[in-house]
């Protein structure tokens, strides 16, 4: 038991690990995608060289960033397999559908037409090459699709029912996965804070640019488009981030509470604007979970909820059950925990009742189990629960990325404004020393809100791996603890390579560019 | 349709796609050529011609991965799972060719061009070499047992295990195993040869080189490719009866190549095509198109091979530990739901195959020269 509880743990982290540095390259793919098509599209139109030139340099760092992004995403098809096995047949069904379409769809569309963006530009003609371009981006997108759905799925499972006599989830409705509504906000979310990511780095570097005072027009030039793809990125991401916080609220409320270290909830709930947890804290004692903060009256109902007046469970809301008055009048409620796990155990057995009965044929037994199977099966996976307090994602890292992403993504809105406002209206702003340095200091500003954005997505949904129905304990290989230890070193060792690798190629080509006029 | 006959329309799709990717690792061929070229043009011509085509292959290999996953889910789960260090070691012999090709010469790359034309070298002959591997675990068997019922046991809640304590490294000391494995290595590098002698062009030097290793790379192929053969064709296979029941059938994959005729006969004109491409190059040195003749040789061969491996009642995957837990196309799939959306999906596999074809029709109508490689500014 101990080993399956370090099996667990090692596979996370390895997951963890993989998913980290595989977003560190996705959305600059998406977002730089974006902005060399518009570049393209631009020396298409104009003919003029100028922006052929700069198409071809954003290219090189594109090209650089994807490869990387290639050689990561591969891990994590595997690690599906090879660390998370039940999980893999648990939901096969559905899950691996979205995986092979976006290997179909995307991933050839992109490595065949990135091959003509790179290699083409004296071997097809503009227009092609333009489209293959536009191609490379939309299988991009296509790509992202694809992979989101499938994620938003273990978030909010839909369009799938449990076959007792497969032991498994199957699939019933592929519109119902395809376009259920986390899908949809999910992929918006993520693509669009792609473009902001993009738009930061191509302003950022643009900046070195200035900051070496060379490279002016072309800067000016990128800081433009790059402005606007990242302002549009970001108002749009904002936009969505805010229908993702009511769909947590409805389907994944124990993740709200953490991100808002919140353990007693109330009506009309205050939102922690800024705040600092108390570390002693826990669900054993009765301590206040803010050593300090600085509150938003009724900002987490209306966050969560649209309406002022509305209810929003803490921690103990959700461990304890709750019925409740709302301050419309309406009646809300829910089972503890302790009710959840005794009726996830109760479905649990009754799966097994009727695997035996199927066995010896005793069909009466057989159909009694499959009722009290459907009846509680929205609680299956609580029956592996021993202790309510093992549905509690960790509160901290939660509470703590969601406002790094929050507090950055404000951030980067008055970046995008003061920047854009910069070149249209006051270029001798951008000859100061200290703006190139806030443009450049920004790029890894919007890493660290991007990754924040997925710890709160996927730290705050655990300790499930399918809500409800599978926690991660259940989801893994049987493999010894030592063998998932040994592979997580090892892909520290490769990821420390390749992203230190990375990130010098790439200061060293922009460093370069910075030596010449790249427009000339 | 039929959940049996998706079963069957799935299974082809895989071996489709299996034979496709054997095909392409004539990259993963090439790149093993690559670490001991001496001459500086033909390495770059070498790296820049591979280089155009690798994500090809492993667009591929990932494809198959996930077709593999969404049509038969049991096999991932359980394989993946269990031969752990397996699937681990082929995972990592082909993340590090995903970089390699962008970084070798960029400025700043930290560990420097050699370092990453070693990974390549790497990739080319432990990726061939551990992924015939695996294949062969699905012929000659694999050490898993299934219990879906541990689904509801708290304590130990997951449905495959497996038996081995080296998670899928005792493949690797398997006779058969390792046969085919550099059975795959030996085709890879004798395609390599093929395709380099066909996409470079201009340089006699390296006409010359790449015919000669054809020529070594087809010989040694040709001898273990028989061998394994001989291998296969005395080995039992597992038949799986109605009820699902498992038995062990003497001779089960020659008397399938017999029993379904029409892939012997994909099979025999397989062989044919490879063998008339290596004599043709061999006898008429100004023909440099073989790759076309043993690219679709290949194509057939391994076709036929996925055919009798998971056709005619046969078990795709044996358990030498408990044969009824042994995997078929019946057992491990995705239900007929599933399989049915997948199949809409699979109508636009010709669209794809077709765009990739004019696409690199465009690119490929004039062979790689010294001029290009000396020219171009992205390079490898």
């Amino acid at each position: 038991m101990n080993d399956l509880m370090s099996v667990v743990d090692w596979s996370r982290a390895q997951f963890a690990l993989t998913a980290m540095v595989h977003w560190l390259f996705v959305p600059l793919t998406i977002g730089l995608s974006l902005i060399v098509a518009l570049m393209e599209t631009m020396y298409y139109r104009t003919k003029l060289e100028k922006w052929k030139k700069l198409t071809k340099f954003w290219m090189l760092l594109f090209g650089i960033n994807f490869a990387c992004g290639v050689a990561t995403g591969i891990i994590l098809e595997f690690e599906f397999g090879t660390n998370w096995s039940n999980y893999s047949w648990f939901v096969g069904d559905i899950f691996g559908a979205p995986l092979a379409i976006e290997g179909i769809f995307a991933f050839f569309m992109e490595s065949t037409f990135i091959a003509v963006m790179f290699f083409g530009w004296n071997k097809v003609s503009k227009g092609f090459h333009l489209a293959a371009t536009w191609l490379t981006a939309f299988g991009v997108v296509l790509s992202a699709l694809w992979i989101l759905v499938a994620n938003a799925w273990m978030q909010y499972p839909a369009g799938m029912e449990f076959d007792p006599d497969q032991m498994r989830n199957v699939m019933v409705n592929f519109g119902d996965v395809v376009f259920s509504p986390v899908a949809m906000n999910k992929f918006f979310h993520t693509v669009f804070s792609g473009w902001t990511l993009g738009g930061v780095f191509v302003v950022g570097v643009s900046c070195f640019m200035l900051f070496r005072k060379s490279n002016r027009e072309a800067a000016m030039m990128s800081i433009k488009l790059g402005g606007w793809v990242g302002l549009i990125g970001l108002i749009l991401t904002m936009y969505t981030g805010d229908g993702s916080a009511v769909q947590v609220s409805r389907y994944q409320p124990m993740k709200l509470a953490a991100m808002e270290g919140l353990y007693d909830g109330s009506v009309g709930q205050d939102l922690v604007g800024f705040g600092v947890l108390n570390p002693s804290k826990s669900l054993d004692n009765t301590e206040d979970p803010m050593v300090f903060s600085i509150d938003i009256p009724y900002g987490l109902s209306i966050l969560a909820n649209h309406d002022a007046n509305s209810f929003v469970p803490g921690i103990n809301d959700l461990i304890n059950g709750y019925t409740i008055v709302d301050g419309n009048g309406e009646t809300v409620t829910d089972l503890s925990y302790n009710e959840k796990i005794q009726l996830g155990k109760k479905a649990q057995e009754a799966l097994a009742v009727y695997q035996a009965a199927t066995e010896r044929g005793d069909e009466k037994a057989r159909e009694e189990a499959l009722e009290t199977l459907r009846a509680n099966y929205q609680y299956f996976g609580y029956g592996y629960f021993s202790d309510p307090s093992q549905g509690v994602p960790p509160v901290g890292l939660t509470f703590y990325s969601f406002r790094v992403m929050v507090m950055g993504g404000g951030y980067l809105l008055l970046f995008f404004i003061v920047a854009l406002f910069c070149v249209y209206k006051k270029q001798t702003w951008l000859d100061k020393r200290w703006v190139h340095w806030i443009g450049i200091l920004s790029i890894p500003v919007v890493w660290m809100v991007s990754e924040a954005g997925w710890i709160v997505a996927e730290v705050g949904r655990q300790p499930w791996v399918i809500q409800d129905l599978m926690p991660a304990r259940a989801a893994i290989s049987a493999i010894q603890a030592s063998s998932v230890q040994i592979t997580f070193w090892m892909f520290v060792v490769i990821f420390l390579g390749l992203v230190i690798a990375d990130i010098s190629i790439l200061c060293r080509e922009i460093s370069k560019a910075s030596k010449k006029e790249i427009l000339k | 349709m039929t959940l049996s006959a998706l079963q069957t329309y799935w299974w082809l799709l895989i071996s489709v796609l299996g034979a496709l990717l054997v095909f392409l690792l004539f990259v993963q061929g090439g790149q093993t050529m690559l670490l001991f070229q001496k001459n500086g043009m033909a390495r770059q011509m070498t790296v820049n011609s591979l280089g155009r085509k690798w994500e090809l292959t492993f667009t591929t290999l990932v494809v198959f991965g996930g077709a593999f996953f969404a049509s038969f889910p049991l096999f991932y789960s359980t394989s993946f799972g269990g031969a752990y260090w397996l699937w681990m070691l082929i995972l990592v012999s082909f993340v590090i060719q995903a970089f390699s090709y962008e970084f070798r010469r960029k400025p700043g790359n930290i560990f420097g061009t050699r370092f990453y034309d070693l990974l390549l070298f790497i990739n080319g002959c432990f990726g061939c070499v551990l992924l015939g591997v695996a294949v062969g675990t699905m012929f000659f068997g694999a050490d898993f047992v299934v219990e879906k019922g541990n689904l509801v046991n708290g304590s130990a809640p997951v449905i495959s295990s497996w038996t081995s304590p080296l998670h899928g490294l005792e493949a690797v000391f398997s006779f058969p195993c390792l046969l085919l494995g550099f059975t795959v290595l030996y085709l890879a590098r004798m395609q390599g040869s093929f395709y380099l002698l066909n996409n470079l062009s201009g340089d006699a030097v390296v006409t010359s080189h790449y015919r000669r290793t054809m020529i070594l790379n087809s010989g040694i192929f040709l001898v273990l490719f028989l061998t394994f053969l001989a291998v296969l064709f005395t080995a039992d296979g597992y038949e799986y009866a109605a009820d699902g029941t498992v038995s062990a059938v003497q001779y089960k994959y020659f008397m399938n190549l017999i029993d379904m005729w029409w892939f012997g006969a994909l099979f025999l004109i397989g062989v044919l095509l490879v063998l008339y491409a290596i004599f043709a190059a061999i006898f008429k040195p100004s023909k440099t198109n073989g790759i076309w003749f043993t690219g679709v040789g290949t194509f057939l061969v391994i076709l036929s091979l996925f055919a009798i491996l998971g056709y005619n009642n046969t078990c795709y995957y044996p358990s030498v530990a408990d044969v009824n837990s042994s995997l078929n196309i019946a057992n491990s799939s995705s239900t007929l739901f599933t399989l049915e959306v997948m199949s809409w999906v699979s109508l636009f596999i010709p669209v794809v195959l077709i765009y990739i074809w004019y696409v690199w029709r465009k690119m490929d109508s004039k062979p790689i020269t010294p001029a290009e490689v000396l020219e171009d500014d992205h390079l490898y």
